[in-house]
């Protein structure tokens, strides 16, 4: 359309007759937006750096052999009129029922690995002093495919495990903490008082400090006779190629199956939540950073009305439409803040790239440490949306003044 | 049908003093016209001629434009008028300065956007040129005389062919060789292309050689008539 066209053309020449001023409002505009960017990146990278951790810790899905809510007891369901309150359930040593039928079926369904295990706890003497520890019972190669200990081995195998029904795995502190090393015998009290003697095969270093000086693992057979439980499985771990989807996997699980099912999300609830808190903070200070540099914006439109009054009055007795002044003098405002959100976007780009090549030196290991950056479309569009607004904003206010200008009162003056 | 219409227009100043600037004023002006609006300094006759131009709104009174009243129209719709039927010329020219004396001639015909650009460039060059300033065209305000820039101000004003044109002191600023020049070309204007001019001037001497005289004292209508000064 031809007006608009119009409208641009006033619009460039008064922003190219105050260039230096435009250059800087500009420059505001582009440095909002370039930190802001580069804020997001920085902000998200670390926390799906956490995120990643999180997801590493803890099984994607733990289906325990415990229920949600409590069971209905027969009793209720036999003397359906008495009210019957406080009924506990007989100790079911079995865990999981149909563990072996549980797990393949999972496995037939589940995009993804299972470990089952039987987690129980013993109690090892040494010296006199007795040490609780959580061992887990498992298959050594189904636990590699859902942990990363693996890769937290520092002595021996995990698959050591298969190699003598006496073997043990244990934490790297609770080791220092008996005064083992590999090869060792191991005295491991059970619940029920048996003592079981066993081997040191192998030792792991989780870098979760009270993993590393209460827990064990064991063969899953080992454990069952350790426990007394023959067959019993109370932990189901589930690592899923996909881990976003662990809770939709996780509720479908319990429904099917019953025993409570806990996703990672949901374990880690608190701290995910604290996240978009975290992104509600970002994003004041986002928007108020980009407020401020809508000033450089305002400033500058007024000056330009103030100088082109003139201009304004005439071409409003011209036959101009009030709305034709404000627009244009919102374009001009909006075209700063184009101008400013394109260097701004690239300046954010370059400041995460440069940011993210920073190596830090860690005093505990030798890889140095760079900081995760996260690039997403999403940064890029709030930053720009808000700074591309508050332009708006800043130049409607002194355009709808100068637009509602009498040209009378202009004309009368400079004659 | 009369081309511009005043009907009991009436402007009073609101201010704790009422200044009436216009007084119950009501007149005709028909096509092919050349009228002078005379009067002392102060007398009401820019007051009178925005009134007229619909650049301000009678506080009684109306102003009715090929027989419409316009008091009640939007202010989009006033526009619309003075954009199209009128052609407006200031004692100062008003020209836009970073703009060429073309470009400056187009505005009025860009916003209006009823002829194309290509038909737009020409008819600004032609009327330019039908004004003398065949070899000024190009040149910004700054690089041109006082009498140049008022007759860049004609031809801005004759850019979408109105139906009339209101002039304040066209020649108010203007040595005696360019008033002479100015007022030739809007005499040209009503005698050769049939056009309707009001202007106001308090050179007598130039009102005398117009078709009627509306003389104003203290904002009321004293006289009207072509035989005031003759
Ligand atoms: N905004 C205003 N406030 C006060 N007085 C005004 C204002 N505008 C015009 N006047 C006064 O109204 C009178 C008419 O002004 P004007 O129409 O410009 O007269 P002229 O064009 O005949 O010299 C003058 O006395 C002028 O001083
Ligand atoms: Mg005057």
């Amino acid at each position: 359309m031809g007006g608009w066209l119009l409208l641009l053309d006033l619009a460039i020449t008064h922003v190219v007759a105050r260039g230096r001023q435009t250059l800087v409002a500009i420059a505001g505009v582009s440095l909002g937006v370039g930190f802001s960017i580069a804020m997001a990146a920085l902000l998200h990278g670390s926390q799906e750096d956490f995120v990643d951790q999180l997801i590493n810790a803890i099984p994607n899905v733990q289906i325990s052999d415990e229920r949600r809510e409590a069971q209905r007891q027969p009793a209720q369901d036999v003397f359906a009129d008495a009210q019957i309150e406080n009924l506990s359930p007989r100790d079911d040593p079995r865990g999981i029922r149909n563990p072996v039928a549980m797990t393949s079926a999972i496995r037939a369904v589940v995009d993804g690995n299972v470990s089952e295990a039987l987690t129980t706890q013993g109690v090892i003497r040494y010296a006199g002093r007795d040490t609780g520890v959580s061992l887990s019972g498992v298959v050594p190669e189904h636990e590699l495919s859902v942990s990363k200990i693996g890769g937290d081995m520092t002595e021996g195998l995990l698959t050591d495990l298969n190699n003598r029904a006496d073997a043990v795995v244990l934490g790297d502190n609770l080791v220092r903490s008996i005064n083992a090393k590999l090869g060792d015998p191991i005295t491991v009290v059970s619940p029920s008082g048996d003592v079981h003697r066993y081997r040191l095969v192998g030792i792991f270093n989780s870098g979760n400090n009270t993993a590393d000086s209460s827990t064990g693992y064991l063969h899953l057979s080992t454990a069952q006779v350790f426990a007394g439980r023959p067959n019993a499985v109370n932990d189901i771990r589930i690592a899923l190629n996909d881990p976003d989807s662990a809770p939709v996997v996780a509720s479908w699980l319990e429904a099917q199956f019953g025993y409570k099912s806990v996703s990672w999300q949901e374990a880690n609830q608190a701290i995910l939540e604290s996240f978009i808190v975290r992104d509600v903070i970002m994003y004041t200070v986002v928007a108020a950073i980009l407020l401020v540099a809508g000033f450089g914006i305002y400033n500058i439109i007024s000056t330009i009305t103030h100088e082109k009054t003139r201009d304004i009055a005439i071409m409003k007795s011209l036959g101009f439409y009030e709305r034709d002044m404000r627009r244009l003098f919102v374009m001009e405002g909006l075209a700063m803040g184009i101008g400013g959100s394109a260097l701004g976007a690239v300046l954010g780009a370059l400041l995460t790239v440069a940011l993210g090549q920073i190596e830090f030196v860690n005093p505990e290991s030798d890889d140095p440490i760079t900081i995760r950056m996260t690039f997403s479309v999403i940064h890029y569009s709030i930053a720009i949306g808000i700074a591309l607004g508050s332009a708006v904003f800043a130049a409607y206010m002194p355009a709808s003044k100068a637009s509602s200008l009498n040209p009378v009162d202009i004309i009368r003056g400079a004659t | 049908m009369a081309l511009l219409e005043a009907k009991n227009a009436t402007r009073i100043l609101d201010e704790t003093i009422k200044v009436t600037l216009v007084d119950n004023v009501s007149m005709t002006v028909g096509p092919g016209e050349f009228v002078a609006i005379t009067g002392p300094s102060g007398s009401g006759k820019s007051s009178l001629l925005y009134l007229l131009g619909l650049l301000d709104l009678p506080t009684a009174g109306d102003v009715l434009v090929k027989g419409e009243a316009t008091h009640d129209m939007t202010s989009d719709e006033r526009a619309r008028i003075r954009l199209q039927e009128l052609g407006f010329i200031f004692q100062f020219h008003f020209l836009l300065p970073e703009f060429t004396a073309r470009e400056n001639v187009m505005l009025p015909m860009r916003r209006l956007a009823k002829l194309p650009a290509r038909a737009q460039h020409e008819r600004a060059g032609d009327l330019l040129a039908s004004l003398g300033l065949e070899g000024h065209i190009d040149k910004r305000p700054d690089q041109l005389s006082g009498g140049q820039r008022q007759r860049v101000a004609v031809a801005r004003a004759l850019a979408n062919d109105p139906a009339l044109i209101l002039a304040d002191e066209p020649t108010g600023s203007l040595d005696s060789k360019a008033t002479e020049q100015v007022f030739g070309i809007l005499q040209n204007l009503v005698d050769i292309s049939g056009r309707t001019i009001l202007a106001v001037t308090h050179d007598m001497d130039l009102a005398a050689r117009m078709d009627r005289r509306i003389h104003l004292v203290d904002g009321a209508l004293e006289s009207d008539g072509a035989a005031a000064g003759a």
